[in-house]
């Protein structure tokens, strides 16, 4: 092993604070009257004070102890996490792009209108869809607003009883949540034998009462659900619409599109597919598409352009809007990104980036089935798509060890953990998504650390139990902080006192 | 040939496939139906090198005209400040901006201790215990923070101000639909902008979750009624909000001192660029009582040990409430946030410390008291047309000229000013009328400028 992240004693930034140092200079004092009336004004205010060196050097060292895409491997299934070109970076930073206000007048910011109103058009292409909104600012306000599209939809139809949403079983959780959060009952369908919807219990399951179906393809276990047209068929049959939750669209570009295998509406995540950095959390980005029909719902602005005037402009006025699901007009800086991104990439690129993605996930498939202790619960008969999910439920029995135990050795060996214990109808389930932005030597790397880890679980479980430690800090008492939560330094001090 | 983002060289690719046992790469797609296989190249442009990219797009945002290159008066929910180039310069090391949710503290230690010192400083900002680790944006967290008081109420009904800034307004009316929830807009003075007591009091009962004001507001004045409102609420068993631009709370008393339950507000002018109105960063905060800390929506850090005890450290806190787990029961399906964001907020509250924040609150207000005075002078001109006290934001009216703010902001726009936001459409009851803001990045010449610049386009007409 030959890995050792960052480990910095590096107390709190409170801790750090000296009465009268600023980081900070003001162009000007204050001048004249306030007119705020004393009672209204606040008598303390107890935040850090440091120098400009002092908070950078805190903050450079908390970011040596944080591990990103540029560190190294990080194959956490169904995120995506694959190289962000710096250029992208740079183009959002330009003040015409970063210093410009929403409520501008239109004929100032026709670049960021032009530049939305191409992104669109790009990604309508690549979904097969007819129109595009761009501003839900993540994933989960995507299908949110989506769910809220639906609703507007069925009304309409003057089918307003259409209160349940279908969930499959190997879903994310933000899909039943955000069903939830739109008002609609969540009803769950299992997967069959080979990992794809079961199509007998979705026939089963729809009734008058099916509002939607909402689903990811690839699935959650890399699987490409190729009985597609079959529950199309079945969810439009019942009158209920088809999402598409983008997660896994890196599995397919170019070579199908959601709006071809009969969806109606679709979203994406910028921040997996198309390269725009997660940000440690984020801002991402989670633009939605939908068919012709579900048009004039959208929400409010939609962008347009006037070819008389050969000017692009906000259009507010459609009366059948969903209206507002966020102030202005979506994450524009993370569109920039996302638009540099599909431009350096061109059709063939995209097509190539899907090719090397699902060659890169059916690579380790196939070396990590030839190591004792990983197999394959659903279909190793065909190929996966960007991600494959193996279940480490044979070394548990044989040695003890956990998915998460191995997940957390990986960080040892300077990778980071896929995504384990999801989807949950895997048993001690390790979900592997390398991206196609990983050389095959890193994927060889991976493969025999995996090796090395599964041998280790019966050589010396013990130890292996205690990984990590060449991390900035070993294992947490996670139970501890979410039983007597500490959520912030007043808390913490308030209770160090008691 | 290589590609500079996929290393695997088409060479490469094709030894891969022959250890694989794939005949070609088209085996790996064979489980899709030949139906739905798209037949032919999306039809995007080709890929281009980087230079011309880097030329294209910079060309295409060549055609925005940015507030750095004119004088511009536009707040309105994002506000133009200075952004110290520390603060970027540190939120792009890849590190942290590179990473994804920090699901693996033993690995994300800088990510977790940035957001609870994150946490940290916005609960102190705003007087209360707990903070989240941010939300999309004021307006999305707004209609969490709705949902939220009904959970905890199991009420159904969630009063707002008749000025409430109308796409927080449309975006709440999109959360409530989901449970059912009913906003209700309650009246305000006509003369002073502040909220109707009266009303109300009549519209408060045993049907209210929450009563939600902004404060400042959103025309820009204060709501000089805070106690009475959070009493009111209180006696009716609602909970109370309050919406803020942080920045203000340099100054102002931060609402947890007037009997706040839950704060919400748009973070962005901490540190983060306007950026046409996204990424922004919304602030979630509430009182540190289980009842509500259970209801939160979003992400928490947490402090902890290690699990020797031996060592301080931080990670994801009452993960039960999030969607990967509770999945239809969750508080929210809120995932990705904006955490980067949040981090430059902690860098840049850090960076200006107590007595900065209270110094740039200060000169933004009294930016704003002078150019109210200036306005004010301007023949015709009413400003503000609440009798209140106000932050940083104003209102402008010119009915009694008979021009309108439309045509007065296309003659300001000549003159490489841009002018306040028009209210008409939103306000049509506050006839010719704009809200303008005034930050730290404003000074009196410019003040004097915009001012000279009306009373010209003004005089000129007579």
């Amino acid at each position: 092993m030959s890995y050792q992240q960052a480990r910095w004693i590096e107390p709190l930034i409170f801790e750090l604070s000296k009465p009268g140092r600023v980081g900070s200079s003001l162009p000007g004092k204050p001048r004249g009257s306030i007119n705020v009336p004393k009672e209204l004004l606040r008598e303390k205010l107890e935040l850090p004070e440091l120098s400009e060196p002092e908070v950078v050097r805190h903050y450079t060292r908390l970011s040596q102890m944080n591990y990103g895409v540029d560190s190294g491997f990080y194959p956490l299934g169904s995120c995506t996490m694959k190289y962000n070109p710096k250029v992208c970076e740079e183009l959002a930073a330009l003040e015409t792009a970063s210093c410009i206000h929403p409520h501008q007048a239109e004929e100032t910011v026709q670049g960021a209108l032009e530049l939305m109103y191409r992104l669109e058009r790009f990604l309508a292409e690549i979904a097969g869809v007819a129109r595009i909104s761009l501003q839900p600012s993540a994933g989960a306000h995507g299908e949110f607003i989506a769910m809220l599209l639906t609703r507007a939809y069925h009304k309409s139809e003057r089918d307003g009883k259409r209160d349940r949403v279908i969930v499959p079983d190997s879903a994310h959780g933000t899909n039943p949540a955000s069903a939830a959060m739109a008002g609609y009952e969540v009803v769950t369908v299992p997967s069959n034998a080979r990992g794809r919807v079961d199509l007998e219990a979705l026939k089963a399951a729809v009734s008058e009462r099916t509002a939607a179906l909402m689903l990811t393809n690839p699935n959650t276990l890399g699987l490409f659900e190729n009985q597609i047209i079959d529950i199309a068929e079945v969810i439009h049959d019942a009158g209920g619409l088809l999402f598409y939750d983008g997660a896994n669209l890196n599995g397919i570009l170019g070579k199908t599109r959601p709006g071809d295998m009969g969806f109606d509406i679709v979203h994406f995540n910028l921040h997996k597919t198309f390269a725009t950095p997660h940000g440690g959390g984020g801002p991402g980005a989670g633009p939605i598409g939908v068919q012709k029909e579900l048009e004039k719902f959208l929400p409010v602005p939609v962008v347009e352009y006037d070819r008389k005037r050969k000017r692009y402009y906000f259009d507010y006025n459609r009366p059948h809007s969903i209206g507002k699901i966020k102030g202005f007009y979506g994450n524009f800086g993370v569109l920039v990104k996302a638009y540099a991104y599909l431009l350096l990439m061109g059709a063939e690129g995209l097509n190539e980036v899907t090719e090397a993605a699902v060659l890169n996930a059916n690579y380790i498939m196939h070396k990590l089935l030839g190591v004792k202790g990983y197999e394959l619960k659903f279909d190793a008969s065909g190929p996966c798509k960007h991600e494959v999910v193996f279940s480490t439920e044979s070394l548990k029995l044989e040695t003890g060890v956990t998915a998460r135990d191995v997940a957390k050795r990986l960080l040892d060996h300077g990778i980071h953990a896929p995504t384990y214990y999801f989807p949950p109808i895997v048993p001690e389930a390790l979900m592997i998504e390398p991206t196609e932005t990983e050389p095959r030597e890193e994927l060889d790397h991976f493969v025999d650390v995996l090796n090395t880890i599964a041998q280790e679980a019966r050589s010396n479980p013990e130890k292996l139990r205690s990984a990590p430690t060449a991390t900035a800090i070993g294992k947490l008492d996670e139970a501890k902080a979410s039983r007597e939560p500490i959520l912030s330094w007043g808390t913490h001090r308030k209770s160090a006192k008691k | 040939m290589g590609h500079p983002y996929i290393p695997n060289t088409r060479e490469i690719r094709e030894k891969m496939l022959r250890e694989i046992g794939a005949a070609s790469i088209d085996e790996l797609f064979a489980d899709i139906p030949p139906k739905i296989r798209l037949k032919r190249e999306l039809k995007l442009p080709p890929a281009m090198p980087e230079l011309e990219v880097k030329r294209h797009v910079q060309a295409i945002l060549a055609k925005n005209k940015p507030f750095t290159q004119m004088l511009s008066f536009l707040g309105g929910g994002v506000w133009p400040h200075h952004v110290p180039a520390h603060v970027r310069s540190l939120v792009q090391r890849s590190e942290f901006l590179t990473s994804y949710t920090p699901y693996q503290p033993e690995a994300s230690q800088g990510m977790l201790q940035a957001l609870f010192e994150y946490q940290s400083m916005i609960a102190e900002l705003v007087g209360l215990e707990v903070a989240n680790s941010s939300m999309y944006d004021w307006a999305t967290a707004l209609g969490e923070a709705a949902l939220m008081c009904a959970r905890v109420t199991r009420r159904k009904k969630f009063l707002v101000p008749e000025l409430i800034g109308p796409e927080r307004f449309s975006t709440l009316q999109n959360y409530a639909s989901g449970p059912g929830l009913e906003p209700v807009k309650i009246g305000y003075d006509r003369t002073t902008g502040q909220l109707d007591l009266g009303q109300l009091r009549k519209e408060l009962g045993q049907a209210v979750a929450g009563v939600y004001i902004e404060n400042p507001s959103y025309l820009g004045f204060l709501e000089t009624q805070v106690d009475e409102i959070a009493a009111a609420a209180h006696k009716a068993g609602a909970l109370f909000v309050v919406g803020v631009n942080p920045i203000s709370l340099g100054l102002l008393k931060p609402p947890g001192d007037y009997g706040a339950d839950i704060v919400v507000g748009e973070g962005q002018p901490l540190g983060n660029p306007v950026s046409f109105g996204g990424p922004s960063l919304g602030i979630f905060a509430c009182r540190g009582e289980t009842k509500l800390m259970r209801q939160i929506p979003g992400r928490l850090i947490g402090m902890t040990t290690t699990l020797d005890g031996g060592t301080r450290g931080y990670c994801m806190v009452l993960q039960t409430r999030e969607q990967h787990i509770r999945r239809e029961r969750a508080t929210s399906s809120i995932c990705t946030n904006e955490a980067l964001c949040a981090v430059a907020a902690a860098i840049y509250l850090a960076s200006l410390g107590p007595r900065g924040l209270n110094d740039l609150a200060e000169l933004c207000a009294s930016n704003a008291s002078y150019a109210m005075k200036k306005l004010n002078a301007v023949k015709g001109l009413k400003a503000p047309i609440f009798d209140a006290p106000h932050f940083n934001e104003f209102t402008m009216n010119c009915t009694d000229t008979r021009i309108s703010i439309q045509k007065l902001n296309a003659g300001l726009l000549k003159r490489n000013i841009q002018g306040g936001k028009l209210l008409r459409t939103e306000f049509p009851e506050l006839g010719e009328t704009a809200l303008l803001c005034t930050t730290e990045l404003h000074s009196r010449e410019d003040i004097d400028r915009l001012a000279n610049a009306l009373k010209e386009l003004l005089g000129g007409r007579r």
